[in-house]
């Protein structure tokens, strides 16, 4: 069974977000790390791999740098990798990243396709699902649990307030919610192997495709980070003029009553 | 010289670090204080190959070096200085003498199951009358027939009681001096063959420590590690070696109280500042640091001699060395960062005081400070 797996490389969780002068993002001194749904993504892809056999590709649309994060999923067990790395592609938007991740999923053969929910820097959720319709493929979001059975795949899927069992027909693309498994540590000799196995690295070129075909339709001009939080209002008095002044300021001031 | 790690040195940092911090830290404490070995951990280490790291990958080992070993010791020991001593010790000091010494049977047998972590090992070489002074063996070996007749006791032995395999020395002719001395590969649960007196210590408490006994314990020939007055080389030899896992013990003991006194640093505050604007406790963490960096760089060039030089002589002078400093910085830095801490350092409530009892052992056991300094010296004034 042969299994693609999407993965972004992303900011580590706890780094700090700093912004530069012009509005961007500064991405100087950050650890950069594997967003951390796609490793469900990788870890189930393995563990089919390990129950049916065949070969796991993780490909990765990124800058150099993005280079570590695939050899990482190659030492915990993936085979493949492939990388989309192209001097034209300083800023995606999630049109242009399905558009192009799907050229290049599409030269891989594959039974599935994983890839985690959601990305943990920008946090638009979209990306699976539009190459998923790019390759005409049907897509289940935010799986907790993946059976497949021959070309049937049963999945349950986390919804608000609880979970629905869907059955679909394989290929399709399914993404990973937290819940899904535990994904595995790369073990030593995973890590020794990983350098030795095959990273293609490709440009739009290599995908028949130009710059001005997937030029991105939405910019993000600036960003700034979230108005800091006020230091908390300490109430003096006595317990009764105190409720008195909490459900004064509450209704008054954060208008939350 | 490139000072600089390579991809899978960083990889294989990154990964013992996560599993150290996710793994190791929650019951660190716990195991600590009730002396509890952590058995469930070393499974998950031999898992992760942590168990074999320098060894062929013929013998069920990863095939890396040195440095690689050097990196997954060290950042056991930043999380947990017992769980790093128990890698060390089955690593160094039992897989490793029977790598250099054995026959092939012996590695087939013995080093692969201990290079993949389904055996954990040991090394019996200390006795009551013969810690430093390694050669004051009293323990005897007699030969009789196609066995040999073992009698005596070993102690302070690291994994003792949990390991399976052991490798000890005993004397077989005392006429002969250190050439009467002669190295086994021992299992346990020979006949003969009984664990005494569990040591109650200071530090690296869910680290065991054990008393071996053997009451007429016969060993196979085959199992003689080298030949008969050998024993006193093997010993030498696994100490050059291990060395650079106790250092590297030690490195991490101090990185963890480093990074400790930092975080605490930056955020208690006192006198209407933190104490990390304060230049006494910035010089004292600047001093950590520098002390910090001396001795990763001796530990690693150590670890970088023990797998580009293959002559354990050449390397000694420097394993010695990075042994000695990086035990002495790890008791240093420990100990001024309870000092940061101040009260609450010398509480249970923050691992420092634990790591400060740690750090001691790191100037004493694989040869003590005072017995590196004894080689270096020899080293030095051979040239």
């Amino acid at each position: 069974m042969n299994i693609v797996v999407t993965l972004k490389q992303t900011f580590d969780t706890e780094a700090k977000i700093v912004i530069d002068g012009s509005g961007k993002i500064d991405a100087a001194g950050v650890n950069l790390v594997i967003n951390p749904y796609d490793e469900f993504a990788v870890e189930e892809a393995l563990k089919l791999k390990e129950k049916f056999g065949g070969e796991v590709t993780v490909v990765s649309l990124g800058g150099d740098k993005t280079e570590s994060s695939i050899r990482t999923a190659m030492a915990m067990g993936a085979d493949l990798g492939v990388l989309i790395n192209d001097p034209s592609l300083e800023n995606v938007d999630e049109w242009a990243a399905a558009e192009i991740l799907a050229k290049a999923v599409a030269q891989i053969p594959y039974d599935l396709i994983l890839a985690g929910r959601i990305a943990v820097d920008d946090g638009s959720s979209q990306v699976a699902v539009r190459m998923a319709d790019a390759l005409n493929l049907p897509s289940v979001s935010s799986i907790l649990k993946l059976d497949i059975d021959g070309d049937k795949a049963t999945v349950i899927r986390e919804i608000d307030g609880g979970s629905e069992t869907i059955e679909l027909s394989i290929p399709a693309v399914l993404t990973a919610q937290k819940g899904l498994n535990e994904p595995r540590y790369p073990s030593m000799m995973g890590i020794m192997k990983a350098k030795k196995k095959e990273l293609k690295v490709l440009t739009l070129a290599d995908l028949g495709i130009t710059a001005a075909d997937v030029a991105s339709k939405m910019t993000a001009p600036k960003f700034s980070l979230p108005t800091p939080r006020k230091a908390g209002k300490m109430i003096a008095g006595e317990p009764a003029e105190q409720a008195a002044e909490l459900a004064k300021l509450l209704r008054e001031e954060a208008k939350a009553i | 010289m490139n000072f600089q790690l390579n991809e899978d040195h960083i990889m294989m940092r990154k990964m013992v670090r996560d599993f150290a911090e996710q793994e190791v830290f929650p019951g660190a404490e716990h195991r600590d204080e009730n002396e509890e070995f952590p058995m469930d951990l070393w499974k998950k280490c031999a898992e992760l190959g942590l168990a074999g790291v320098t060894f062929p990958e013929e013998y069920n080992g990863v095939g890396a070096d040195y440095l690689s070993y050097a990196i997954t010791v060290e950042e056991l020991s930043r999380i947990d200085a017992s769980l790093g001593v128990t890698i060390s010790a089955h690593s160094s000091l039992c897989a490793n003498p029977i790598y250099k010494f054995g026959n092939e049977e012996q590695k087939k047998k013995y080093l692969a199951p201990l290079a993949s972590g389904e055996k954990m090992g040991a090394f019996g070489l200390t006795e009551n009358m013969a810690g430093s002074d390694a050669a004051g063996t009293r323990t005897t070996a007699v030969r009789e027939g196609d066995e040999y007749v073992v009698n005596g006791s070993k102690i302070f032995i690291t994994n003792g009681y949990y390991a399976d395999t052991y490798v000890i020395t005993a004397q077989m002719d005392k006429s002969k001096g250190v050439k009467g001395i002669s190295a086994f590969i021992l299992e346990k649960g020979t006949p003969g063959f009984t664990f005494g007196k569990k040591e109650k210590k200071m530090g690296i408490r869910s680290s065991a420590t054990y008393e071996l006994v053997f009451e007429n314990v016969r060993i196979p020939a085959e199992n003689l590690l080298g030949n008969e007055g050998d024993g006193f080389k093997v010993a030498m030899t696994t100490l050059d070696y291990g060395r650079i896992g106790i250092a590297s013990q030690a490195l991490g003991i101090a990185q963890g109280a480093y990074e400790q006194a930092l975080k605490y640093a930056k955020e208690r505050t006192q006198f209407g500042m933190t104490l990390a604007e304060m230049p006494v406790i910035q010089f004292k963490l600047a001093n950590m640091a520098i002390q910090i960096e001396a001795a990763r760089l001796m530990v690693y060039q150590a670890a970088y001699f023990a797998s580009e030089i293959h002559d354990n002589r050449k390397i000694s002078k420097y394993t010695a060395m990075a042994k000695a400093f990086a035990g002495d910085t790890a008791n240093a830095v420990t100990t001024e960062a309870v000092q940061v801490l101040g009260g609450y350092g010398y509480t249970r409530d923050y691992p420092v005081e634990r790591m400060m009892r740690d750090a001691k052992i790191t100037q004493i056991y694989e040869g003590t400070n005072e017995i590196q300094r004894v080689v270096v010296a020899n080293n030095i004034l051979k040239d």
